[in-house]
């Protein structure tokens, strides 16, 4: 009983784990350049597949197998320097376009980008094989639980802090905030906004491809993973509150562990009970549980 | 005045189709149709009362398994109760959804219509002793005003009579939209859209007005995707899903939101571009993605928008 409970549960919070890193990345793009990134999700898949093309070739050079989760993480955190081409390439036409027409540009990536996966990877799911238990098992109360799990957990939980630090105590973090808080005020006390944007579209991109890099070695890369995976962090940033980090972290815990339980005890409820929460948040709480806090 | 010569001039072109293009074509035109319908529906929401609906998918996805339920589970075959029932039915689901989402404006009426979108997409997908699940349900052929249809090929159904049926919805549903949106009520949404303090103060309920735009628009899309069905032939729940709703935003934006005819025009270009595309390579989302881009930072009129802009300067410099 205890076992399957915190087999569930575990399930759910390296779930959380990775919806967190996507969602923080959205958040940070809608709380400091007030645009909802549709695009997340498929930046998420994009390193995803990079992420399985990163530990392929790592293995057919030989590598240590013990060591393949260096060469996943830095292949995610370097795609998400594709953030800086979309950023240059699309958005920052539209900056002083209403959010209608930012939300489209941002649809049309996700387009964009489900092509383009399939025209490099092609349309077959794509795995690293055996990797997903290099690091053992370990028992907790009973239950059996991957160690990569673990290690994805305490690594969301490191940037998680890492983005408060990022966020509180560093110079660039107190421009962000004050970006978010008022623009023309930054702007006009000399911050150069073009690269507040892009270097903050950056972050929230590398964020997600980290995120589908950590998810490989537990799943398979498929090129819908992106659009699915989108409406999930909406969920957490819609429970959480736009644009705040605080919930990010409560929403993506709301969502994974509640799907998680969803999936065991009555799978038709799955999905449907979270976009419930959703639209119950949004018409009693419309600002989120922690909206309005900074980003 | 030329714009009716125009539109007399398409009106023919596209009764006379069935007689002069190849089947495969005239086929092609009947989600076109069912598109054009839903579409100005979802444009009464975007164009005119300045909501973006990124949920419209979910009354599609009504009208689309009304027909299929109704075929399915039922004895009724009769095309007109389809329409009625899907009507019904889906301005009742609006009624509900609008009046949570006409609260709020932009991103948030957005996301508030993507959730119950999905919501419906994952009944939809896991009640599956009621819906088929992912499979879908098979939509029978539908009798047309009363007449069983039933012996004829397909092909001779649906480019002859199903064709000229859902050409007869489409301009009668055309024609109700134009006297909306030309009615003092359509003037209200306008003012609500360009000004909504202004609207409140002039003593328009602005929340009510956006829940009978948003009804409207619902029972259009409910239109739209019971025709859509008996082409397709079988209803999935991909129909629901959140980018399909975004399609049809990308189909009104690239025909031109600020026109009444540029959501047909939209549902036009997109099917048949898309049509095109994929007898080439597989990759049509890619080529609608470059080109959403492009309509959205650089001509964010759509193809109307180039029409209107060139005849605008034409009579600038006579």
């Amino acid at each position: 009983m205890t076992a399957n409970l915190v087999n569930i549960l575990m399930g759910g919070i390296f779930h959380a784990a990775i919806l967190f890193l996507v969602s923080a990345g959205l958040q940070v793009v809608f709380g400091v350049q007030k645009i909802f990134n549709l695009a997340c999700g498929s930046f998420y898949a994009l390193g995803a597949y990079v992420g399985v093309s990163a530990v392929s070739w790592y293995a057919g050079a030989g590598g240590p197998p013990a060591l393949f989760i260096v060469p996943l993480a830095l292949a995610g955190l370097l795609i998400g320097l594709s953030g800086v081409v979309v950023e240059r390439g699309l958005l920052r036409f539209v900056y002083d376009r209403d959010e209608t027409f930012q939300l489209l540009l941002t649809f049309a990536v996700v387009l964009m980008m489900e092509d383009l996966i399939r025209m490099t990877w092609g349309t077959s799911p794509r795995s690293t094989a055996g990797l997903y238990l290099v690091y053992g098992q370990t028992r907790l109360l009973g239950a059996t639980v991957p160690v990569y799990n673990l290690v994805v957990i305490a690594a969301s939980l490191v940037i998680a802090l890492g983005i408060g630090w990022l966020l509180t105590r560093t110079a660039f973090g107190r421009i962000m905030r004050a970006s978010a808080d008022n623009r023309e005020m930054t702007e006009a006390l000399g911050v150069d906004m073009r690269s507040v944007y892009m270097k903050v579209f950056t972050l929230g991109t590398a964020l997600g491809t980290l995120g589908g890099a950590l998810v490989i070695p537990a799943t398979a890369a498929m090129s819908e993973m992106g659009i699915d995976l989108i409406v999930e962090a909406f969920a957490v940033v819609v429970i959480g509150g736009l644009g705040s980090m605080r919930g990010a972290l409560v929403g993506a815990l709301v969502v994974g562990l509640l799907r998680a339980v969803a999936i065991s005890v009555y799978p038709e409820l799955e999905m449907l009970i979270i976009y419930m929460i959703v639209i119950a948040v949004l018409i009693l709480r419309p600002r989120g549980l922690f909206g309005g806090a900074a980003a | 005045m030329t714009g009716r010569v125009v539109l007399a001039v398409v009106a023919l072109a596209i009764a006379a189709l069935p007689l002069l293009a190849p089947p495969y074509h005239v086929l092609l035109m009947l989600p076109f149709m069912a598109y054009g319908v839903a579409l100005l529906g979802l444009n009464l929401l975007f164009g005119y009362t300045g909501l973006v609906s990124f949920g419209h998918a979910l009354f599609i996805g009504i009208g689309a398994y009304t027909g299929a339920f109704l075929t399915t589970h039922t004895a009724v075959r009769s095309l007109e109760v389809m329409l009625l029932l899907s009507v019904a039915l889906g301005a009742a689901a609006a009624a509900l959804v609008g009046a949570l989402c006409v609260r709020y404006v932009k991103i948030y009426f957005g996301m508030l219509t993507l959730a119950f979108g999905m919501l419906f997409y994952t009944f939809l997908l896991k009640f599956y002793r009621v819906t088929g699940g992912d499979e879908g349900m098979r939509v029978l052929r539908p009798s047309l005003l009363g007449q069983s249809l039933d012996a004829m090929p397909k092909t001779d159904y649906l480019a002859g009579p199903y064709y000229y049926y859902s050409l007869a919805v489409l301009v009668i549903a055309a024609f109700a939209m134009w006297r909306i949106v030309h009615s003092p009520f359509g003037l209200c949404l306008r003012t609500i859209r360009d000004n909504p303090t202004k609207a409140e103060s002039l003593g328009i309920s602005v929340t009510r007005y956006r829940w009978y735009a948003f009804v409207i628009s619902a029972a259009y899309a409910a239109v739209g995707g019971a025709l859509l069905g008996p082409p397709i032939g079988n209803v999935d729940p991909t129909l629901a899903y959140w980018t399909h709703s975004g399609n049809m935003v990308l189909m009104t934006l690239l025909g031109g939101f600020a026109s009444f005819f540029g959501p047909l025009l939209g549902a036009f270009a997109f099917i048949f571009l898309q049509d095109t595309v994929m007898s080439v390579v597989p990759y049509w989302r890619l080529i609608f993605g470059a080109i959403l881009a492009f309509v959205v930072i650089v001509a964010p009129g759509g193809l109307m928008g180039l029409f209107t802009r060139r005849r605008v300067t034409a009579m600038e410099r006579a």
